[in-house]
């Protein structure tokens, strides 16, 4: 069973199409990165993915079942634009909360641990809206895994990180992988992208162009793929 | 074949208001307690009626396209519920005027009165909504909604002179058993309803077309700023 | 689970506004301000407070409560917590039976506040308690549920600010006829009479449809 079925999902606005015909199996164990330009698509069809949105047309199955349903919400980790943190709560309050919403047993303990790994656990105490933005992103980083989620969505991921949340973020994907979990991320960041990933699709205008294993080719040459499909 | 039908049914409601018009100015004698005045019943009637059925119409519409998801229900809806928006207007100041003549007053504050002006309150309501959304799915769903919750205190509205005493009076027409009105006065209130049913329908027939062109209109734009 | 999801929501808010007391500061200052204005302005005598009071309060417990509603959605907007919470397993209809709990937790305890500060600036009690607090949680629940699904709908709207007020008030009125009329009774020493059977239907109504709709308007 594939870890990520999406068929022939179309999304409308009003009567424009932003996201047309739109398939993609992605296998489980497989790390995508979702390429395209500004407008591209690649948010509206995380949003779908993530059950913040409904596809106008078109199904999308995450391990076989619907995306909107609950157990399925509960396998997936999301990290987008937005941290997603309570400024009034502290770091371990923030993740604490999450874990009861995502059902996990011990929501306290497991949310230590994660403060654990992401070098947060001094400030466990403090109000979120009192760390930088480099301790707020790592605690966001902490949310999206908390509850071992075996399907990963990045929006932009690395986008305005610090160094230490990426090294953070790219410590956990790692380990992730090789928990053999799936992880989608749209990025613009091509080196970064092509380096963690297996697998490639490149979206424009609403579709997919071209989808595939990550080649050698497109990490020596990252323009390679933007230039093939005409889309400079 | 559309401008065919739109002159046809305003050339029949035309000629159907003159002839009603006659009937009612003279051939109707006054009303016994009322005098002249009871004449405003035959636009205050039925232009309420058309308003409340129109907003339960337009509720039926918004539940269409929840269930459907085709823009062409929200149309209905909002083409609907505009012009009922109107008739409802013209209900409520035909029935302010009434009472000014009857009651000595412009307003009162009995329930009926008070629960359709919460009604045209509600769906003016919905209509700044509509304009407040900019993308049409989401506006329709968002209007769907208001309209759906809206729909309940049209409803109210309805009942509110059973339920409650009020100063509105009880029904007098046939159909809701009511105190019945003399010989021949009862009739022109159906005639004109045919008539303003007639125009309401020319209305939202050229609403439909606005809201078709906006949509075309809203999609060309859309499409233009994604190359 | 759907209680346990409705909990932790309605404990996050709560918990939330006991640390910032945004809503609750400006509706408290808010309230207490209305009642002392109206005393100023209207010089009550006894008998004139038995009628108008209730309309009296049942405004300022609107009002009031309009700043604690607004906030309810809108306090998920920032650093996009919505979308997180939208994304996670607990379903639209627990994220909004948690917020319409938490919210109704606050205006009620707005309301028990005002009370004495209304009996104290007019002079004026209730001959039994147990009515008046039976219309109070009728009527709060209702405005409760209409403040919370709008907050919902109007969220994502740039005019938030203004489309709220706009949209909710209107749907509030007949509730607060009804809330009025009752009170009015109950400060009397009457019985309460239809307007309980009114606001008990309403509020089945509108909770069963908002249940519905909620997820509607949060999932495009």
């Amino acid at each position: 069973m594939n870890a990520l079925e999406i068929s022939d999902v179309w999304k409308y606005y009003g009567d424009f199409p932003a996201l047309r015909e739109v398939a993609l199996n992605i296998e489980p164990g497989s790390t995508m990165a979702l390429l395209g330009r500004n407008g591209a698509g690649k948010t509206t069809l995380l949003r779908i993915i993530a059950g913040l949105s409904r596809p106008s047309r078109g199904s999308i199955k995450i391990q076989g079942a619907d995306a909107r349903e609950q157990s399925t919400r509960q396998r997936i980790g999301v990290l987008g634009h937005g941290i997603a943190l309570y400024d009034e709560l502290s770091a371990i309050e923030n993740l604490t909360l999450f874990g009861r919403l995502y059902g996990l047993p011990d929501p306290r303990k497991r949310a230590d641990e994660m403060l654990e790994r992401v070098g947060l656990s001094r400030v466990r105490d403090g109000l979120a809206r009192e760390f930088s933005r480099g301790m707020r992103q790592r605690l966001a980083v902490g949310r999206a895994f908390l509850h071992d989620p075996e399907v990963l969505l990045l929006d932009e991921p690395f986008t305005a990180l610090d160094d230490r949340a990426i090294a953070v973020l790219q410590s956990m994907i790692q380990s992730m992988r090789d928990r053999g979990r799936t992880i989608i991320m749209s990025t613009h960041q091509l080196r970064e992208a092509l380096e963690l990933a297996s697998h490639v699709a490149l979206l424009q205008r609403g579709q997919i162009v071209h989808t595939g294993e990550r080649t050698q080719q497109m990490l020596d040459d990252t323009g390679w793929l933007y230039r093939t499909y005409g889309d400079n | 074949m559309r401008e065919k039908i739109i002159i046809g049914l305003a050339a029949f409601a035309g000629a159907l208001l003159a002839w009603n018009m006659n009937t009612i100015f003279t051939q109707l004698p006054d009303e016994l307690n009322q005098g002249a005045i009871y004449r405003i019943i035959y636009f205050h009637v039925p232009a309420n009626i058309l308003g409340m059925s129109g907003f339960g119409l337009g509720m039926l519409f918004s539940i269409g396209y929840l269930v459907t998801k085709d823009l062409r229900y929200d149309a209905l809806a909002a083409s609907v519920t505009e012009v009922s928006l109107v008739f409802a207007s013209i209900g409520l100041a035909t029935g302010s005027i009434w009472a000014r003549i009857i009651w000595g007053v412009w307003w009162a504050w009995d329930y009926r009165l008070t629960s359709w002006l919460v009604c045209w309150l509600i769906f003016g309501g919905y209509l700044m909504l509509r304009r407040a959304v900019d993308e049409p799915n989401q506006r329709a769903r968002f209007a769907a909604v208001v309209s759906i919750l809206g729909s309940v205190n049209a409803y109210i509205s309805y009942k509110s002179i059973e339920w409650w005493t009020t100063q509105h009076p009880q029904p007098v027409l046939s159909i809701r058993n009511g105190g019945g009105m003399a010989e021949g006065m009862e009739a022109p209130i159906w005639w004109n309803l045919l008539a303003l049913a007639c125009f309401s329908t020319i209305l939202v027939m050229v609403r439909m077309r606005q809201e078709s062109f906006a949509r075309e209109i809203d999609t060309l734009r859309r499409m233009a700023h994604a190359q | 689970m759907f209680l346990r999801q409705v909990w932790t929501i309605a404990a996050k808010d709560l918990h939330s506004e006991l640390r910032t007391k945004e809503a609750w500061n400006a509706s408290i200052a808010f309230s207490v301000v209305i009642l002392l204005l109206f005393a100023f302005a209207f010089d009550p005598s006894s008998d004139q407070i038995r009628e108008f009071g209730s309309g009296l309060l049942w405004m300022t417990y609107a009002f009031a409560g309009a700043l604690v509603l607004n906030r309810s959605f809108a306090r998920e907007l920032q650093n996009d917590c919505l979308d997180a919470l939208i994304a996670s397993p607990v379903s639209s209809a627990a994220l909004f039976v948690g917020k319409g709990m938490a919210n109704f937790a606050m205006l009620f305890a707005v309301e028990l506040f005002s009370l004495p500060v209304f009996g104290l600036f007019y002079n004026t009690w209730p001959p039994h308690f147990a009515p008046l607090f039976l219309v109070m949680v009728l009527g709060t629940w209702a405005l409760t549920i209409i403040g919370t699904l709008f907050s919902a709908l109007t969220v994502n709207l740039r005019l938030r600010e203004l489309m709220l007020p706009t949209l909710v008030y209107p749907m509030m009125i007949p509730v607060l006829i009804a809330a009025m009329t009752i009170t009015t009774n109950v400060l009397a020493g009457n019985p309460m009479g239809f307007g309980v059977r009114f606001l008990v239907a309403f509020d089945i109504i509108f909770t069963v449809l908002a249940v519905v709709f909620v997820d509607t308007v949060l999932v495009g």
